[in-house]
């Protein structure tokens, strides 16, 4: 997983409460076998008329937001299907940081495994920054994990908390699944425990077809 | 911990395996069901690691995004877009590759991978259970900590059966009294929705009590805990008791034998605890609940079939009166206007929330002799192929056929529309679905999230209206 130090560049406000997974990347995306080029489909509907043509009034339609690596969001962004697409979609766009007043839980744990860090401030702090990201002259803005703070054109900073284990592994850009794997004998002092209480647990195989 | 524990308390520290040094718990998962469209990633990078499946036996594919719903017999040679076809082949490939045990598409076990977990028994109380599924929720009707999780996720058990989480909090939500008659399980998660909000849930997981609630049956339940990632959380749950028991009897994966008897005796100890603390708790009179239908483009924007449309000048706030007036004008509504006598063009009956056989037994018992207008298209998508043999047993399949219903074959069909099931741009649509998104089962298409007696009042007046005046 890519590292996430620190990140400096235009962000794009999208001032909208309840964004959807199906928003950041409709179902049409979700037949691939690759994850190459989902950025294209990022917020489809929003970005693309009926015929496929750019709206030109869309916020990454414009410059300079459509090289934003930053999104300013509303409430609750991220909400509704599990789809990991949504995070690739964001990364492959170019996007790798999104600051909002809240997120959904899925989508949350899902931008951890992608090396996207998700910023959770106040309201009051997120219509600053919304504000910033809206005027194309103080729109860039530095994000600094390390530090945990956000550094506006300006040049004042606004801090923001993260859990440790977040942090720890967006910076490391750590491979849980071999830090799990280091656990085994763990897992399979687990597993004999279990079995011995809960039997039924254990080798459940389906039945031969039934039609 | 001592002292008294709830439900989830007991499920989560009975699969802790240990606690990492970071504040997040690795935690056991007995079961894990995959499909086509959030499985093939973790199976390429397990492939380009060299790791393999933990417990195969612990693990169930079935395909169901994106499958026909007509034509079953062409197998997968019958999936008409080339790339949805290509996921399931990779899934079946993967299947076989892995050891992993897979329902093929021409099975008759085959449907949406929440209607055949239970169904075949591997849904099991105080088990953990994950898919690459927001809507694996379901499977938390049956006292089962059960929750959606990403591709890497999936990889994650796939490879170690566990997962780092960070503990969630416990929520209750009591439904006090009765269901008033006509008022279906669906409405009581609309309206629980209407009540928290689509973020109220977020960061805990809901345990559902209450006189209504024990009352449902095993479907019912199902169809509460499948809305909860609706509610911002990502598991519900309902103790077991005798209705979930007796359900589970006999199923061909849930135990059997002496096994059977031990592992009733364990779970009736489940329950939780007189006293138990909760972070947060609501309660709702069940008396109050009418048919509910959503009006907007969140599972929030839910009104009584005898309310009205919001007036964004009324509002609290400039962000949520954006939202409103974006929402009426996305759904062709008018403010301040009555839901009912409003018009559809489609009727969706079936998805993980509403395809089971009670749901099918409440959209007939409506459909029966009654016929659906010249300019309506309604279908019929049972969750499974069982569902499907049960409700033709019962004659259902006749009753909705007379009606003017397309009677189709199992899988997730309009509910996410990524086959050729899906609205057209501009249509209105009654659907017994959980998601009313813009665009959710068409680009473009108006989705109106109701239960399977509101939806086949719909169908066959050609409009919203309130299913207890038909009931009488």
């Amino acid at each position: 997983m890519r590292t996430f130090t620190t990140l400096s560049g235009p962000a794009a406000p999208l001032p909208m409460i309840n964004v959807d997974t199906d928003q950041i990347i409709p179902k049409q995306y979700l037949t691939a076998i690759t994850r190459a080029g989902l950025g294209k489909g990022l917020f489809h509907d929003f970005r693309y008329d009926m015929e496929d043509r750019e709206r030109p009034d869309f916020v990454l339609n414009r410059e300079p937001w459509n090289e934003a690596c930053i999104l300013i969001a509303g409430e609750n962004f991220g909400c509704g299907s599990s789809r990991e697409h949504a995070p690739w979609a964001l990364e492959d766009f170019g996007i790798r940081c999104v600051i909002a007043p809240g997120f959904a839980d899925i989508f949350f744990n899902n931008c951890v495994k992608n090396g996207i860090l998700l910023i959770a401030l106040p309201e009051d702090n997120v219509n600053t920054l919304m504000a910033d990201a809206e005027n194309p002259q103080a729109c860039r803005m530095r994000v600094d994990l390390e530090a945990q703070t956000i550094m506006r054109a300006s040049g004042e900073t606004v801090g923001f908390e993260i859990e440790p284990f977040r942090k720890h592994r967006l910076l490391e850009g750590l491979d849980d699944i071999g830090i799990t794997m280091a656990r085994a004998a763990e897992i399979d002092a687990f597993e004999a425990r279990q079995k011995a209480a809960q039997p039924w647990l254990y080798g459940a195989d389906i039945p031969d077809s039934a039609g | 911990m001592s002292g008294p524990k709830t439900l989830f308390d007991k499920i989560w520290e009975s699969h802790v395996v240990a606690e990492n040094d970071d504040g997040t718990t690795l935690l056991y998962i007995d079961k894990h069901l995959i499909h086509e469209v959030t499985s093939w990633t973790g199976f390429e990078r397990m492939a380009e690691d060299g790791r393999g499946v933990r417990r195969p036996d612990a693990t169930l594919g079935v395909p169901d995004h994106s499958i026909p719903t007509r034509n079953r017999a062409a197998g997968v040679a019958g999936i008409g877009d080339p790339l949805g076809r290509g996921q399931v082949e990779a899934l079946i490939a993967n299947c076989e590759r892995f050891g992993v045990p897979l329902i093929p598409l021409t099975d008759l076990r085959q449907g949406i991978v929440h209607i055949i977990g239970p169904e075949q028994g591997l849904t099991l109380p105080g088990a953990t259970l994950v898919c690459g599924d927001s809507h694996t929720a379901t499977h938390g009707a049956f006292g089962c900590l059960a929750f959606g999780i990403g591709s890497s996720e999936v990889e994650h058990v796939l490879a170690t059966q566990t997962l780092s989480q960070k503990r969630p909090r416990n929520m209750r939500i009591a439904v006090a009294g009765d269901l008033p008659p006509g008022v279906a399980a669906k409405d009581m998660i609309l309206a629980v929705i209407g009540v928290i909000g689509t973020a109220g849930g977020t960061g805990h997981v809901v345990e559902y009590a209450g006189a209504a609630i024990r009352a449902l049956s095993m479907e019912g339940r199902m169809t509460v805990c499948n809305m909860t990632i609706e509610g911002g959380a990502r598991a519900g749950l309902v103790a077991p008791d005798e209705t979930t028991f007796a359900y589970l009897k006999g199923r061909p994966m849930a135990p059997a034998g002496d096994h059977w008897d031990r592992a009733v005796a364990h779970w009736r100890t489940l329950a939780s605890d007189e006293g138990a603390a909760y972070d947060k708790e609501a309660t709702i009179e069940a008396a109050d609940i009418a048919p509910q239908i959503t009006w907007g483009t969140s599972p929030e924007d839910v009104i009584p079939v005898t309310g009205r449309t919001p007036d964004p000048a009324a509002a609290p706030d400039e962000k949520r009166r954006e939202a409103i007036s974006q929402a009426l004008d996305y759904m062709a509504l008018a403010p301040d206007a009555p839901i009912e006598g409003v018009a559809v063009d489609r009727v969706f009956i079936g998805s993980c929330t509403n395809g089971r056989i009670e749901d099918l037994r409440a959209a007939a018992a409506v459909a029966r002799g009654r016929r659906v207008p010249d300019g309506v298209g309604a279908m019929v998508v049972p969750g499974s192929g069982l569902v499907k043999r049960q409700a033709e047993e019962e004659g259902l399949d006749r009753i909705f056929v007379e009606a003017g219903f397309e009677w189709r074959d199992a899988g997730c069909s309009m509910c996410i529309a990524m086959n050729d099931d899906k609205l057209a741009p501009g249509e209105r649509c009654a659907s017994t679905s959980n998601r009313n998104f813009k665009g959710r089962q068409g680009r473009g298409g108006r989705t109106h999230l109701v239960s399977p007696a509101m939806a086949a009042a719909a169908a066959v007046s050609g409009r919203f209206v309130d299913v207890r005046e038909m009931l009488s």
